[in-house]
């Protein structure tokens, strides 16, 4: 390949297309002017989406990547621009979100002296980041850029982040790009060892009551089919976490839900029954856990991860097993015995009518008047075949909808779980759409959260994205609310919100829309949401009240999980 | 129960790594007692040497945590009677002690510390040994007035026969090749 002179701006949209990138989420500004400028001459090889706010480029990126599995792509300017992204960087960080942030800097002369917009984004960026870098020069953008891709999307992905300063930008260079395959102080995952592989297949031939408990690692890795064939070989009843949602079909009989705080009642009971945990891409998040010294206590575990630090960092494990999901997967599949588990799977199956009597029949099917999130959810889950995307934003609206939304597909289920981001979910839904053009996006965000990112609904119309979005709308801050209710007496301090008219807002943006408060019109209005051409905002007026059961409440075991008031 | 750890790291030799290590620190409130950086006997490859007091549990997580950053190519840890470790010692003391009596004189030789300089004012000692040692030196000299004195932070070699970042590096290198 013969090299060719460019300016650094051109490198870094060059070397973008050489990883593949067809979308990017920004916005512009003073330091990342060049870049831009370049990026006009690429309009038809690359789509930018210019967001309303830095966040939500960067929660664009986000919905992207975790749709497609490619990595998000963000631009930002300096200062302001850049402290603008550090949300969703942490967000991803915590979510193993592969991203390349791009974010303009000063001038390398300037650094260091209060210049206009400049903040120091790598050094505030360090604790939030799989890796960063500064370029100050423009020969270092392609070897940088393609250290940048194989750092974010290899082993546990993460966030990258690249500041490049306006003469690196303006700087010439002769454009030669490699991809990277390997950094000497990185090895992003080893090989499994069989060894543990025969150690783990002992323990699960040998056991009566394992459980297998799944997470992002599953859809990370791409071990979606692995970890069905897993399940039905052995027939161990399968929980997800709230990020390994979808990576199995929710009607898989062996599928016992939900973990976790806000999860079902079975799996988190008899994960003190279990004799034998199986952990698989997961990291045993102290939502998932409880009290950690009254979990699992019956079992020896196994705990397959690609991230070594993961491995006892809150649970010991037995049995560690380092390596891809999908490789650990198929070899214990060529090692473990076809066995069934009739009695324990009914167990299951116990808890689950308990927690219908209890909780899923007054959440779906309420009689009493006044909506229910749950009947929404599942209305909406039905309405779209179980074959919608569902995005999240944080709060109560997210458990009930991480708990009744049904899935079919993998990918299917788009939400902030470690960092809890409130605002997450309008954005990332627009990014989702953008990963995945033919399929439908549900949006469910609280009243709350969609306030906070309210303004990327122009995003979405500007780009008549049909992404349909249902506002569920109790006019409180209703997790805060549920635990002032639960554990402080009751002061509901400042949890209130006098919101505005949504659908006004939202018709001032060009997006059509509606309210529905009463039961009898529900169905009605979400078919009539699905069925609009273009961006639609339904708003549905819920109970005001409504609590999000079961829940484990903070430094509770497992075991004593609550299934009603 | 919390006790001394060395722990050794090799990195590359990147701008912003040495934050990238003590962050993982801070977040932990672990506080570093003590913290060298160089470059080691590879060619750009730097060691850091930080010591903490910690429990072995949260000791081993940290490491991992270390390792874990993409620039860093191995952590070590371990703890003081696995290590030969020193640091250095300087103390500026007034020269009119020195000439009025030979007291200055047996605490040196004593102590095995040395004068580095001499002026018409002070005398510039100097002591490598363990904290404890430099700072017996320090309360000894303190009699006649310290006027100013410096510990560095600690270097440490394992007691092991190998050298065990070598041994790595090869096992790296045959590890990438076998990827291709």
């Amino acid at each position: 390949m013969t090299a060719k002179k460019v300016t650094g701006s051109q490198a870094l949209i060059l070397s973008l297309l050489e990883e593949g990138v067809d979308t990017i989420f920004g916005y512009p500004g003073g330091a990342i002017m060049p870049v831009y400028d370049a990026l006009y001459d690429f309009k038809k090889e690359v789509n930018h989406i210019l967001t309303r706010h830095e966040q939500g480029a960067v929660h664009g990126a986000q919905g992207y990547a975790r749709v497609s599995g490619k990595p998000g792509i963000c631009f930002a300017t300096s200062g302001p621009g850049a402290t603008n992204i550090m949300t969703g960087i942490a967000d991803a960080m915590i979510d193993s979100t592969p991203l390349v942030c791009i974010t303009g800097q000063v001038a390398s002369p300037l650094l260091g002296t209060d210049a206009f917009q400049e903040s120091d984004i790598v050094g505030m960026s360090i604790p939030v980041t799989k890796w960063n870098y500064q370029i100050t020069c423009a020969e270092e953008i392609p070897e940088v850029l393609a250290q940048a891709f194989y750092i974010a999307t290899s082993g546990r992905p993460g966030p990258v982040l690249i500041d490049l300063t306006k003469d690196a930008q303006f700087g010439e260079l002769d454009f030669e790009y490699e991809k990277c395959t390997k950094i000497r102080s990185y090895v992003p995952e080893t090989h499994v060892d069989p060894q543990q592989i025969k150690a783990a297949a002992e323990l699960i031939d040998t056991a009566k009551k394992p459980l297998i408990l799944f997470g992002h690692g599953i859809i990370i890795g791409h071990a979606e089919e692995e970890l069905k064939t897993f399940i039905d070989k052995t027939g161990i009843p399968a929980a997800w976490t709230l990020l390994g949602l979808s990576a199995l079909p929710t009607e898989h009989e062996l599928n016992v839900g939900m973990l976790g705080m806000h999860g079902n009642y079975g799996p988190n009971v008899l994960t003190n029954e279990a004799d034998l945990i199986i952990a698989v891409g997961m990291r045993f998040d102290d939502r998932v856990t409880g009290k950690v010294s009254e979990y699992a206590t019956n079992a020896k575990v196994i705990h397959i991860e690609i991230d070594p630090a993961e491995i006892n960092k809150i649970i010991k494990a037995d049995v560690p097993i380092i390596g891809d999901s999908k490789k650990a997967l198929k070899m214990l599949i060529a090692n473990v015995a076809e066995n069934k588990h009739d009695d324990w799977v009914a167990e299951f199956k116990k808890c689950d009518a308990t927690e219908n009597e209890k909780v899923w029949q007054k959440d779906l099917y309420p009689t009493k008047p006044g909506l229910t999130m749950g009947e929404v959810i599942r209305i909406t889950s039905e309405k779209t075949n179980h074959e919608a995307i569902l995005v999240t934003d944080v709060g109560q609206h997210q458990m009930i909808a991480q708990r009744y939304f049904k899935f079919k597909n993998s990918r299917s289920n788009v939400t902030s779980g470690g960092l809890g981001t409130m605002g997450f979910g309008l954005p990332a839904s627009m990014g989702a759409q953008f990963g995945a053009p033919d399929k439908t996006v549900v949006a469910v965000i609280g009243d709350g959260g969609f306030q906070m990112t309210i303004q990327e609904l122009g995003t979405i119309a500007q780009n008549n994205l049909p992404v349909k979005i249902i506002v569920l709308n109790n006019n409180f801050l209703g997790m805060v609310r549920q635990w002032q209710e639960m554990f402080f007496e009751k002061r509901y301090s400042f949890t209130e919100l006098q919101n505005p008219n949504f659908i006004m807002i939202g018709k001032g943006f060009g997006i059509d829309g509606h309210t529905v408060s009463e039961r009898e019109n529900l169905e009605d209005s979400i078919q009539k949401m699905i069925d609009h051409d273009g961006p639609y905002l339904l708003e549905v007026t819920i109970e005001q009240e409504d609590n999000v059961f079961p829940m484990v409440p903070t430094g509770a075991s497992v075991s004593d999980i609550i299934l009603e008031a | 129960m919390k006790k001394e750890f060395i722990i050794s790291i090799y990195t590359e030799n990147h701008i912003g790594l040495l934050t990238r290590v003590t962050v993982i620190f801070t977040r932990r409130k672990i506080n570093i007692d003590s913290l060298t950086v160089s470059e080691s006997a590879i060619p750009g490859v730097f060691k850091f040497t930080i010591v903490i007091k910690e429990t072995q549990a949260q000791t081993m997580k940290v490491v991992g945590q270390i390792e874990k950053q993409i620039d860093v190519l191995k952590a070590f840890f371990h703890t003081n009677e696995e290590m030969i470790f020193q640091e250095i010692a300087l103390y500026k003391v007034p020269i009119d002690p020195i000439y009025e009596s030979d007291t200055i004189e047996r605490i040196v030789r004593k102590a095995g510390a040395r004068i580095l300089e001499i002026t018409k004012e002070f005398v510039i000692i100097e002591k490598t040994g363990h904290k404890e040692d430099t700072q017996a030196l320090f309360e000894e000299l303190n009699q006649f007035k310290v006027m100013q004195f410096i510990r560095s932070g600690r270097v440490a070699l394992t007691r092991d026969p190998i050298e065990r970042l070598s041994e790595f590096l090869k096992e790296r290198d045959s590890f990438l090749d076998s990827l291709d």
